[in-house]
């Protein structure tokens, strides 16, 4: 029988979860790093007890931890003294720095702060780690202030991708949380097509591996947010998500607006339909059914918990317009938690399964693709973000 | 011999106890006791000052027999008995009561 593997990042520490198949009785190892704020941990598609884990601290900066079984211990790569002189320098697998070199041309730049002047990248954690589909030494990083960096060294040693910030950098905004890198997509058919999402920044896609970019937010609307209505740059892009076996069609949570896109980001259109608020942070696709789609709808943006107290999912199974409430298992009077970003994700069983974070401290499961609901393990720190492992 | 004391979480990271020892080469200044430190423990690089400027983080504070020294020069010498081994070199986390 399959097991599975929850692995939740939260304000104080991670946890591991693990069940089998039938997902109903839940072990809970944590907290893993307790005190440190993990914004996200995930494995390895390649070795799946290969996991990569970001550790942060506004007084120590930012760690990077790695598993290789599975969650049971971990180490900083690179933190040992290297015995050979030839070996990598040690100590490097929390250093990020801005790709300056002369060599790549692409000097250190400005973006716009929030009144408007310029100010010059300084990093401040990674949001995001995303693993090779293919190599397990192989993981791409997404850091705040906008960035991507890669590890080809299992995490010991990282360099950023420097042409991305060439995509008008200098008219990219920090939102409410930071000017994050907070989705990284890496296109299954095409190795040289990655998408990435900022807050706020928008979406960008390269088409040769990461060296040039170019935004793909043409259809995207925010009046609220910016003068311009055909901004190419600045939109407050939440998430986006994509079905493995249609790496054309993309689904995005902006600020405001659900979004669609068919033809791998170059258009984009609205999808909102009958939702209560279209405003919310996470999105995710049914792991067999590439046109059921999941959002946790959220008040306004000044206004981070459910609408009337009532935490409930929202699926659609036309690709959008079409919305029901899922609400089944989940608070209905007095909720007002909020799911962030990277909160959500779906497990790869039939019938599917659906898991989100609150920032109260719950993780919510659904073995039955959202008809019903529980919650796997409660009273938890304020959850950053959700993965999900099948194992064999 | 410097003695140096961690903050609880570096401890967590570096894997030690409360307090190191260190054989420091030369004066011994914040920058000799760090490099020193960080050799030992290179999981530490980054965490108490930047890796490239080297600069403190912000929050993160050097106290040395009873004195904030953390707006002293890095290679201004720390007091004797730091030196020497008698008071030790606190690396401590920016006050964050409730």
């Amino acid at each position: 029988m399959s097991k599975i593997r929850v692995l939740v990042g939260t304000r104080k520490g991670a946890f591991v979860l693990t069940s089998d198949g039938t997902r109903k009785r839940w072990d809970i190892s944590g907290p893993h790093f307790g005190g440190w704020e993990i914004y996200h941990l995930k494995g390895s598609p390649v070795d799946p007890d290969r996991l990569f884990a970001s550790q942060t601290s506004s007084w120590f900066g930012q760690i990077i931890q790695r598993s290789d079984d599975g969650g049971k211990t971990w180490e900083t790569p690179g933190g040992e003294k290297m015995p050979d002189p030839y070996d990598p320098p040690a100590g490097m697998s929390n250093k990020f720095v801005y790709d300056t070199s002369p060599e790549t041309g692409k000097p250190l730049t400005t973006h716009q702060w929030y009144d408007g002047t310029q100010r010059p990248w300084e990093f401040k954690r990674v949001w995001h780690l995303e693993p090779s589909l293919t190599d397990p030494d192989v993981v791409y990083a997404g850091i705040e202030d906008a960035a991507l960096f890669r590890s080809t060294d299992g995490g010991q040693t990282w360099q950023e991708l420097p042409g991305l910030r060439e995509a008008k950098g200098h008219l990219w905004q920090p939102g409410a949380g930071g000017m994050c890198l907070h989705t990284i997509i890496l296109d299954p058919n095409n190795p040289e097509r990655i998408f990435i999402a900022i807050s706020a920044a928008g979406t960008f896609r390269t088409d040769d591996g990461g060296k040039t970019w170019r935004p793909i937010n043409r259809g995207l609307k925010s009046p609220h947010e910016l003068p311009d209505p055909d901004a190419e740059v600045g939109h407050c892009v939440h998430r986006i998500a994509m079905h493995p076996s249609r790496p054309n069609v993309l689904f995005m949570q902006k600020h405001w607006d659900v979004m669609r896109s068919d033809d791998a980001g170059e258009s984009w259109h609205e999808i909102s339909g009958n939702l209560p608020t279209d405003f919310g942070f996470p999105i995710a696709v049914h792991a067999h059914q590439p046109e059921t789609i999941y959002v946790v709808p959220i008040t306004s943006d000044s206004l981070h918990y459910p609408p009337e107290g009532k935490l409930r999912v929202y699926r659609s199974r036309t690709g959008g317009h079409e919305w029901e409430g899922l609400s089944k298992g989940l608070p209905q009077q007095d909720c007002y938690i909020n799911v962030l970003r990277d909160a959500m994700a779906v497990d790869t069983l039939d019938p599917c399964g659906v898991y989100f974070g609150t920032t109260g401290g719950q993780v919510y499961a659904s073995a039955d693709a959202g008809d019903n609901w529980t919650p796997i393990v409660r009273d938890l720190p304020a959850v950053l973000s959700v993965e999900v492992q099948v194992l064999s | 011999m410097i003695r140096v004391i961690l903050p609880a979480h570096l401890r967590t990271l570096a894997r030690v106890n409360r307090e190191v020892t260190l054989d420091v080469e030369g004066p011994v200044t914040q920058r000799s006791v760090l490099d020193t430190l960080e050799a030992r423990y290179p999981m530490l690089q980054g965490t108490i000052r930047d890796h490239v400027t080297h600069r403190r983080r912000p929050f993160v504070r050097f106290f040395a027999c009873e004195q904030d020294v953390s707006h002293e020069s890095p290679d201004a010498p720390l007091p004797d008995a730091v030196a020497t081994g008698a008071e030790p070199f606190l690396i401590v986390g920016a006050m964050a009561g409730g």
